[in-house]
């Protein structure tokens, strides 16, 4: 396939390895932020090829993973009204919540049903007029723009019967909470392409400036991921650090100004708890006083109460913040599986804890 | 309906095409039930053993146990309540004959007869039941099998999606053909017959109404005779698998378990059509966990894997079949794949329904 086989090249991987080799001198600590790369890195088999100097720790950047428990209790909660038809990206259906998840949900007569896109909604909402549509807005940077178009075409075409449940992120908020917190060991960030194909890396120009701390623009594939590495450790080699674009062909500067627009228009900045991490300030994103009508948890004020807390034998808060690596955790593959998640990074295919529990046992025995 | 429905000329059955839908009535054991087997189904599946309309058919076994010399029969049932009806490459129909097919088939069995259980959904178009059944007749020609007996039935409008069919199926199995999940042995070599994700994709496609620039098409087909192919080749077969729901990954782990041994492939090795990988790249999923219906996977000792590969290509369903891997000792029960930039991983059981991912 175009654009993605090529960047799975054993030939052009193991160039980039050799390389890679020669350069680096001692031991380095990365992150990779996205949970898209730790999945890249596990499926393809590269944290075996690594060179031993180089750990890596995987990063909060699974928005399945960080969507915390109460955000899913909410929504099931929603989903199980007769009046609602819950709709959502497929992975977070299988998110526990404190009790149950939206599968069972769906089961027990709930209309649940699985979109790949948030504008689909507002097409169920016109062929149910009877019913709310309420669309779960999760996600980082990424799936930003389009919740929030689904949100300014219902505006504009006055679909009222549609809400959405917002829980967005994003990710330099995260990166400084990270830097920010003493236990927290990484020499260099590799950041998730796809979200600065949207947002740009200006502000990670300054993120790297005062945290003094290389963070490399990094892709999906394996020979991006091992480029975006090469690039981090060269820094981390010179004494450098700055914000670098190691992902060329998708991401510039500026990122995506019309992207950018549409979440202006339709999102703010607030606070946002992180499942396993807590609140960080100013993470994340809600809807604009003048989209009040299209949010979930005011159309819904009862909802509002649900205040959950976590599991207490899960550490995915550890994993989340790098701070533990999934197999260390007691639970792992014994009370936890992906058939019997406790947390959510073993839920998504993008969570950590799953990404070592599919692929990784292997190595790891 | 343009005519007004004449009771009196139900006696002298009139074509089933002007009722244009199902109704409670077709399951009612009456004369409406009877006319919809008299006009669709039993010119459709037209046999001798089907003529007999008896509560259950008498089926006499001499001539065929003077053909295949065997004392051992195949038996096997599957429901098949996909959605939609039709898609590209198929529908449910076929799907319900080949599947129950290829069941017996991966016992090595030749498949005889077959049983066609329908719940219909009342509001069903006649036309829509029309073709389902004409192609099951025409699915059931190709392969050489008979529909022995069956059975109608109608649920209430918003009780079915449309149509479900059961079929169970009968085959027999040839004198000297070993084969089960439990018998493949380290050295094995494993093969499959072509590329892997097609049908679950060509349904996925159509479901979430994703367009792509070329269609998906199903893979359904019957194996019988490319199992035929192989056998004549060498009794030697230790596994067969048709890699259904669940996909390659689901089979190979499947064997892993039941043979207690460890299986290893290489990822490079799989043949994938290049529309299907793109689908897959696009919604997050893995190729290998999706399901196919005209594929299977054979396990045999190494020495026999290239003899069979080439006679298999000779086949419209094996053009493309090729070796994977290897049946090994180390991890058994585990299935681990090179992958293509070297690496090794665990490919795993699915742990439910694959869900695509958010970004």
């Amino acid at each position: 396939m175009k654009y993605i086989e090529e960047y799975r090249d054993a030939d052009l991987t193991n160039k980039l390895l050799k390389e890679l080799g020669n350069v680096i001198t001692r031991d380095w600590t990365l992150m990779e932020v996205c949970g898209g790369q730790t999945h890249s890195i596990i499926k393809s088999g590269l944290d075996q090829l690594l060179p031993k100097e180089i750990n890596l720790v995987h990063g909060p950047g699974c928005p399945v993973c960080v969507t915390p428990l109460e955000l899913i209790d909410k929504a099931i909660a929603l989903a199980s009204r007769k009046d609602v038809i819950f709709t959502s990206f497929g992975d977070m259906l299988r998110v526990p919540g404190s009790s149950r998840d939206l599968l069972s949900v769906k089961a027990a007569g709930g209309d649940v049903r699985i979109l790949y896109s948030p504008l689909d909604s507002l097409k169920i909402a016109q062929e149910n007029p009877d019913k709310t549509i309420v669309f779960f807005g999760i996600g980082f940077e990424t799936t930003a723009p389009p919740n929030a178009m689904a949100v300014v075409q219902a505006k504009a075409q006055g679909i009222n019967n549609f809400a959405m449940l917002v829980s967005h992120v994003i990710v330099p908020a995260a990166i400084t909470a990270l830097m920010e917190s003493p236990d927290v060991m990484v020499d260099g960030f590799l950041a998730a392409g796809h979200v600065c194909a949207v947002m740009g890396y200006w502000e990670y120009e300054k993120l790297a400036e005062k945290y003094k701390i290389p963070i490399v623009i990094t892709g999906f594939e394996p020979v991006d991921v091992v480029h975006g590495i090469l690039k981090c450790i060269r820094q981390l080699e010179n004494n450098e650090y700055k914000a670098e674009n190691a992902y060329a062909r998708s991401v510039v500067r500026e990122g995506n100004p019309h992207a950018q627009a549409i979440i202006n228009r339709v999102f703010e900045l607030c606070d946002r708890t992180w499942r396993g991490i807590g609140v960080i300030p100013q993470s994340g994103y809600r809807l604009r006083q003048e989209y009040a009508d299209f949010d979930a948890e005011l159309r819904f004020p009862e909802i509002q109460s649900i205040d959950t807390k976590e599991s207490q034998l899960c550490i995915s808060g550890l994993v989340l913040q790098g701070r533990k690596k999934p197999h260390e955790c007691s639970a792992f593959g014994k009370e936890c599986t992906p058939q019997t998640p406790l947390g959510a990074t073993m839920v998504s295919t993008e969570g950590a804890c799953a990404a070592y529990y599919r692929y990784g046992r292997y190595s790891n025995k | 309906m343009t005519d007004k429905p004449n009771i009196a000329a139900w006696t002298c059955p009139r074509p089933l095409q002007n009722y244009p839908t199902i109704v409670l009535g077709h399951g009612s054991g009456g004369k409406m039930m009877d006319d919809l087997i008299k006009h669709l189904f039993s010119p459709a599946f037209d046999n001798d053993l089907l003529a007999q309309l008896n509560d259950s058919t008498a089926i006499d076994l001499t001539d065929i146990f003077k053909a295949i010399p065997s004392n051992r029969l195949a038996f096997t049932t599957d429901s098949f309540v996909v959605s939609p009806l039709i898609f590209p490459g198929g529908n449910i129909g076929e799907l319900a004959i080949f599947g129950t097919i290829n069941d017996l088939a991966m016992s090595g069995a030749k498949p005889l007869f077959l049983s066609a259980g329908f719940i219909l959904e009342e509001g069903l178009p006649m036309e829509t039941l029309g073709l389902i059944v004409n192609s099951m007749a025409a699915a059931c020609k190709l392969s050489g099998v008979k529909i022995a007996t069956g059975d109608t039935k109608v649920v209430n409008r918003g009780h079915g999606d449309g149509l479900y069919i059961n079929t169970t199926g009968i085959g027999i199995i040839p004198e000297g053909i070993n084969i089960s999940a439990k018998y493949a042995k380290p050295g094995d070599a494993i093969i499959i017959n072509g590329s892997v994700g097609d049908h679950g994709m060509a349904i996925m496609s159509v479901r979430s109404g994703l367009e792509f620039e070329t269609t998906i098409t199903s893979d359904t087909a019957p194996l019988n005779s490319l199992v035929d192919l192989i056998l004549d080749i060498t009794n030697e077969i230790h596994c067969l698998r048709d890699a259904t729901r669940g996909g390659l990954a689901a089979v190979l782990n499947e064997l892993a378990a039941a043979s207690i041994v460890g299986i290893e492939f290489d990822e490079k090795a799989v043949p994938i059509l290049p529309e299907v990988n793109a689908a897959c790249e696009m919604l997050g999923l893995d190729p290998f966990y999706i399901a196919n219906e005209g594929k299977m996977v054979v396990v045999l000792p190494e020495n026999k894997a290239e003899e069979v590969v080439s006679a298999m290509r000779k086949h419209p369903l094996g053009k493309n079949a090729t070796i994977i891997g290897n049946v090994v000792e180390n991890h058994p029960g585990l299935v681990t794949a090179r992958t293509s930039i070297g690496g090794m991983r665990v490919v795993d059981l699915p742990a439910g329904e694959l869900l695509p991912r958010i970004c």
